[in-house]
């Protein structure tokens, strides 16, 4: 191969961004998986080879049991993002003629998403708690007489949270994928006898696949690797990976946290690479 | 104009559900900052105060959560500043296929999808082997690029793929170099996009949690200052500073808007000088 002078100035621009990811996210994950073999007692940590992490890991019920809870909650929010997502992205694309209100409208959308997760978080309690606007209302409306249970610190939190918190990141890839669509399509179709219907399963569905499947893979690594929306949306009641990895973070055990990130790196490299069978991600760049 | 459809009204609706829910629990806490010093956490509201913001200033009830802020205003211009120019020098880089490109791009997706806690964990054992402590201009600067620099590149990708490459060409063809294409050609035309990928770089910064958990060291950053209060404080002046601080990414958007809008008014003005002579 001939190194010419561009490839040089290519290398010599790619560099800083090269040294970045090699020393924060190559070397952190090589360093994860080799401690994943070592030992620790409860003050320090041993490098010495040893499997009994993972045997650890895979020996226990509660792991099997944490991660079902993660494929739960990824699938559940994943279901409700998309269905919620892509009809705000059919409304603005084709529902908003002007662009400039096409643009106001997605800039209202996204601006949550520039504020802080935690907060947003917080903001649920005073909303769904025992004496929150969601229960005294349906009370004063009479639809029930006693405080609804399970509003907070519940499976129906820790979703309806991870809904609120992701939706925007299917919204975004599926908007742009159908402003690209020609509109020419959509006119052919109607032209032909298409109804609406038709044309939204049989034109628009299928050529907005890759932006749904952009979406799809960030909703579920970001749900996948929470360790947070859970823990506090649950009050601490329930588990998934992440809070299996902070726990054991919390109680120095790193070997043992780094086994289990392995584990969950691996799932959802997994999960990618089959969403990336559907989709070549460079080409929609 | 053509009559709308019935399903317009229909989406309309559920549009502004949908916008209502982003937004209905970021007004409750807004609302209930402004509790009466008797309040609680939740409703009823006993009367109106600024009582809560009042505390917020006071050092002994909440900590140190200027310092934090102090902090975290810091980091955000680091990586910010940091952003925008590794972004724009890799977008330049992808625009021509070197070797290797294939697997930095893979790379920088990765960096995206990876679940934070990894990143922290691992940043943090690295440190710790290393011997050397974590804080939070070092290893939580470096944990928050491998979140912001995915968003900068991709940003960048939209940007060249708009790009008009005969405006290099012009300038080639009258003897520009290399560096001065770039400079007075290529940077000029692509500002506008750069406010883009600097807001993407101070707000991701400055909310950023679960990169800096464990790479902050002993000097927190806001979110986990705010973290940390949400499991010992019980008061209403956790919404307070809620209130705040959203209000602040709010005014950091706003101020990023203005200059993005700012930038499209000039050029407009100055407009093109094309046919017009010299």
């Amino acid at each position: 191969m001939k190194v010419t002078r561009e490839t040089v100035t290519g290398w010599l621009q790619a560099a800083p961004l090269t040294v970045v990811l090699l020393g924060f996210l190559v070397a952190p994950i090589i360093t994860i998986v080799i401690v994943s073999f070592w030992q620790a007692t409860e003050f320090s940590i041993i490098p010495a080879f040893s499997l009994e992490n993972y045997e650890f890991l895979f020996g226990s019920p509660v792991t099997y049991k944490v991660f079902a809870a993660t494929f739960k909650y990824a699938f559940l929010t994943w279901a409700m993002t998309l269905a919620i997502g892509f009809t705000v992205a059919y409304y603005l694309a084709f529902h908003i003629r002007s662009q400039t209100m096409q643009i106001a409208l997605f800039l209202l959308c996204t601006i949550p998403f520039w504020t802080s997760n935690i907060i947003r978080m917080i903001s649920w309690i005073p909303f769904l708690g025992r004496n929150g606007i969601a229960n005294q209302t349906l009370i004063s409306w009479g639809v029930i007489d006693q405080p609804l249970e399970w509003l907070l610190y519940s499976d129906f939190s820790v979703i309806l949270a991870f809904v609120h918190l992701y939706t925007l990141f299917m919204v975004v890839p599926i908007f742009n994928t159908m402003m690209r669509i020609d509109r020419n399509l959509l006119e052919a179709a109607r032209d032909n006898g298409a109804s609406g219907f038709q044309t939204l399963v049989h034109v628009i569905i299928p050529l907005t696949k890759p932006g749904i499947m952009i979406g799809t893979i960030f909703v579920l690594t970001l749900v996948m690797g929470d360790f947070i929306t859970v823990r506090f949306m649950s009050g601490s009641q329930r588990a998934n990976v992440g809070r299996l990895i902070s726990n054991d973070i919390a109680l120095l055990q790193y070997p043992s946290a780094a086994a289990t990130a392995v584990v969950l790196l691996c799932t959802v490299l997994i999960v990618i690479g089959i969403l990336l069978r559907f989709v070549n991600i460079r080409k929609e760049l | 104009m053509e009559k709308r459809p019935r399903s317009f009204y229909v989406l309309s609706v559920f549009f502004a559900l949908f916008v209502l829910f982003l937004y209905g629990p970021t007004i409750t806490i807004g609302i209930l900052s402004f509790q009466g010093p008797e309040g609680g956490l939740t409703f009823p509201m006993r009367g109106v105060s600024l009582n809560w913001f009042h505390e917020l200033f006071q050092q002994q009830a909440v900590g140190d959560i200027w310092g934090a802020f102090r902090r975290s205003f810091m980091l955000g211009l680091m990586v910010m500043v940091t952003t925008v120019v590794v972004s724009v020098m890799a977008g330049l880089a992808f625009r021509k296929k070197f070797p290797g490109s294939g697997v930095l791009f893979y790379l920088t997706i990765a960096s995206l999808v990876i679940p934070s806690i990894l990143i922290s964990l691992g940043v943090g054992l690295i440190f710790n082997q290393l011997g050397l402590k974590v804080h939070w201009a070092t290893s939580g600067f470096g944990s928050q690029l491998t979140w912001t620099l995915p968003f900068g590149l991709l940003i960048m990708f939209a940007v060249f793929n708009r790009f008009d490459k005969s405006f290099e060409e012009a300038a080639r063809d009258q003897g520009a170099s290399a560096w001065q294409t770039i400079r007075f050609v290529v940077l000029p035309i692509i500002a506008p996009s750069l406010i883009g990928v600097a807001l993407f770089g101070f707000t991701l910064s400055y909310d950023e949690f679960a990169r800096t958990l464990l790479t902050a060291g002993s000097y927190n950053t806001l979110p986990l200052e705010i973290f940390g209060m949400t499991t010992n404080v019980t008061t209403p002046v956790v919404y307070a500073l809620g209130t705040l601080t959203t209000a602040f990414s709010l005014l950091i958007i706003g101020a990023f808007l203005l200059s993005a809008w700012v930038m499209a008014r000039r050029r407009a003005r100055l407009g093109s000088d094309a046919g017009k002579g010299v």
